[in-house]
């Protein structure tokens, strides 16, 4: 798929020290990519660059396949980990304001709060101030001045810190809702397992460098072990491990099951998970048989440490 | 273009709906009046009289106090001076004046004393003394032989008339005029560059602390928000300005009806009965021909390139910092450019405006403002006052600039407490 943010050779230094050693990326139309690594990566400064807040001291960016400039903020939503809205004014007058300084019409940014409004039911929020709501109202409000003015590209840093479960799980929605509509949306984050199930892309990055990207199926499936996570209530469960022993490398392992069945993980190597069932169904009976897969977690540990 | 007018706009708004603008805007006029009314009303009192008492043992000099509105003297000469000193400390009066007898007129000079309680004034005491030295010459001089009553009659006193090379009438005072309307333009610049300077530092730390600035600068560039919120600050405080000048002048003209107050002070009053006619209408016609019309349009200039160097230094101190109680380190050296402005425009250019000091500070752009406007009623060559707006916008131009780096960096960085070396650091990004 063509790209609609390409990344290239992007380097960024904060006087000696360097916050981005570049980095390189391209992030496919209409997918929800990932940008993940832990605190202090470099993923926010890479994320003021596309924004065009900071700038890289070498490198380019295109989105679209046109060199950033200043018009492209209107197609870029963002929302920040600092996150926050002028507490004095009204809601309103303000999603108006912040969608206006993305350069739509007072008339157009009306007809999409009204949507919006409507959508998440906080109509009548319109002449409160931001200090008279809740934290998780203001939360909605953030997202809404966020999406507003329909963006191409929607960024969002750490984007579930600090939202409550509920909204959380409504943002989450609304998120995967609009890239149906074709948006494309970045998350940045260090929790990884929050946004795992949402990517079709990932990019790890690391003390300023990235360690590897691609679509999260192939990057899984790079990193798939063969192994599998059998569960078996087994008459003899020693003799069972002893057959196992001399044929696959197994472990004990634990995952969450209502019995209290033998619980193991087996390395097949080169053997197929048909010929494991086949060995172990004499034994007793499977309650469990699925296939280790590799989380963000894991991976990003493993190639950090082969690195 | 846009974009700007939106963020002044808000800016405009967001201060003239505060409530504290509200609040300030209307109820400052009336204090003004209240407290000029105040003032107006006890400098229309009359003052208490106070006794004097003489103990003159010469009898030379006791037939030249006379009474007057304020002091009462009473002769005591007769009384004991041991009794007269307890007198004194009992309130009796206010003071008592001891002259002793000398033989010799030139004995006087540190032989009279005089006894109070409280220290008297300074106008008393020079009173006084110019009256017994006065005293001490006629009787000096009599006693050489030379007719005073001749010395009198050949007396002439002179009162000149003041006329400019161009053949134009003029008249005394001028000089004070044109220091009070230099100072009133100075003063008022430094003035609002302090209270809407903070008010635009204030209204970073604000976009700071709630923490919607990176969402703002996603939008825009950082020195567009800057100077957005500088111009609208500043609009916000023009019209603020511009209702204290039509309010308080209806307080003023309603005081004057309703209580019959007069406002002007009791020794203009007596300036303009000494007068004649001619000479306020003079004194009316000098003031318009002071160049009033350059004047304003000097002031604006000035006004607008002093606050905005200031006004950015401001912007930039508030991205630096947290919370308002952290910008202490940085006003200091804000504030101090400023105060030093208005101290060498009220002491020096008073008494020399075309002398060194004077010249140099109105070419510094950081007090140009204050100074070179106190000096133009003066008369000031074109050419120094070019020199000094083109310093004064360059300089303009170069703060703007290092301000919007500090602003830049600094309104993405949160609890660091900034030095000034991280501020220089900041530069180099």
């Amino acid at each position: 798929m063509k790209p609609i943010l390409q990344v290239n050779n992007v380097v960024k230094k904060y006087g000696d020290k360097t916050a981005l050693n570049n980095i390189s990326l391209a992030i496919p139309q209409g997918s929800v990519f990932g940008l993940l690594g832990p605190n202090g990566a470099g993923k926010t400064s890479l994320i003021r660059i596309i924004n065009q807040i900071t700038f890289p001291d070498s490198g380019t960016i295109l989105l679209d396949g046109e060199k950033l400039s200043p018009h492209h903020v209107k197609h870029i939503g963002y929302m920040p980990e600092e996150r926050g809205l002028y507490k004095s004014m009204k809601v309103g007058e303000q999603a108006l304001y912040l969608a206006q300084l993305k350069g739509i019409s007072k008339d157009e940014a009306k007809k999409q709060l009204k949507y919006w409004f409507d959508k998440l039911e906080i109509g009548d929020w319109w002449n409160k101030k931001i200090q008279e709501l809740s934290k998780g109202m203001a939360q909605k409000i953030q997202f809404v001045v966020t999406v507003l003015h329909q963006p191409k590209l929607l960024i969002f840093d750490e984007p579930f810190s600090g939202f409550d479960p509920v909204n959380a799980n409504i943002i989450k929605d609304e998120i995967l809702e609009l890239k149906q509509k074709g948006s494309t949306i970045i998350f940045s984050t260090h929790r990884m397992e929050s946004v795992e199930e949402m990517c079709d892309e990932i990019a790890l990055i690391h003390k300023s460098n990235k360690l590897l990207d691609g679509s999260l199926v192939d990057i899984k499936k790079e990193y798939r072990s063969n192994t599998f996570d059998l569960g078996i209530n087994a008459m003899n469960p020693n003799q069972l491990k002893d057959f196992l022993n001399a044929k696959y490398q197994i472990e004990d392992t634990f995952f969450k099951s209502l019995d209290n069945e033998l619980k193991l993980s087996v390395k097949l190597e080169e053997r197929s998970a048909n010929e494991l069932l086949n060995d172990v169904l004499p034994f007793g009976q499977v309650t469990h048989f699925s296939e280790k897969i590799p989380s963000i977690n894991d991976i990003f540990i493993q190639t950090v440490t082969n690195n | 273009m846009g974009v700007l007018s939106l963020i002044i706009k808000r800016e405009f708004i967001s201060k003239v709906r505060n409530k504290s603008f509200i609040v300030m805007t209307f109820v400052s006029p009336i204090i003004f009046v209240a407290v000029a009314a105040l003032i107006g009303y006890l400098s229309s009192m009359k003052t208490e009289v106070k006794h004097i008492g003489i103990h003159d043992e010469s009898g030379m000099f006791v037939n030249e106090f006379k009474n007057s509105e304020s002091y009462k003297y009473h002769d005591v000469s007769k009384i004991d001076p041991k009794i007269l000193k307890d007198s004194v400390s009992q309130a009796n009066y206010e003071g008592v004046l001891f002259i002793p007898e000398k033989d010799n007129l030139k004995d006087y000079e540190k032989s009279i004393e005089y006894v109070s309680e409280d220290s008297p004034s300074l106008g008393f005491i020079a009173n006084t003394e110019s009256k017994l030295s006065e005293k001490l010459l006629r009787k000096n001089l009599t006693n050489q032989g030379v007719d005073t009553v001749l010395l009198d009659k050949s007396k002439i006193d002179v009162t000149m008339h003041l006329t400019k090379a161009s053949g134009e009438e003029t008249v005394k005072g001028l000089n004070e005029m044109k220091v009070g309307v230099g100072s009133v333009f100075g003063y008022l610049i430094m003035m609002f560059i302090i209270i809407y300077g903070n008010m635009v530092m204030r209204s970073v730390i604000e976009e700071k602390t709630s923490r919607i600035i990176e969402i703002i600068i996603s939008s825009i560039k950082p020195i567009q928000l800057m100077m957005g919120k500088i111009i609208g600050t500043t609009l916000a405080g023009i019209l603020q300005f511009v209702i204290w000048a039509i309010v308080g002048m209806i307080l003023l003209v309603i005081a004057n009806l309703v209580f019959g107050l007069n406002t002007s002070t009791p020794s203009t009053e007596m300036a303009i009965e000494s007068a004649k006619l001619v000479d306020i209408k003079l004194y009316f016609t000098e003031f318009l021909k002071l160049p009033l019309l350059s004047m304003a349009v000097y002031f604006l200039i000035y006004f607008i390139g002093g606050y905005f160097l200031y006004s950015s230094l401001y912007a930039a101190i508030g991205a630096a910092v947290d919370n308002e109680t952290d910008t202490q380190q940085f006003m200091f050296p804000v504030i101090m450019p400023l105060m030093l402005g208005v101290y060498i425009g009220f002491f020096t250019v008073m008494n020399e405006p075309h002398g060194t000091v004077a010249t140099i500070f109105s070419m510094i752009p950081f007090t140009s403002p204050i100074v070179m406007l106190m000096r133009i009623p003066f008369g000031v060559p074109f050419y120094e006052i070019a020199l000094s707006i083109a310093l004064l916008f360059a300089t303009f131009i170069a703060i703007v600039w290092v301000a919007s780096k500090i602003y830049r960096v600094g309104i993405l960085m949160y609890g660091k407490k900034t030095t000034w070396k991280e501020l220089i650091k900041w530069l180099k990004y």
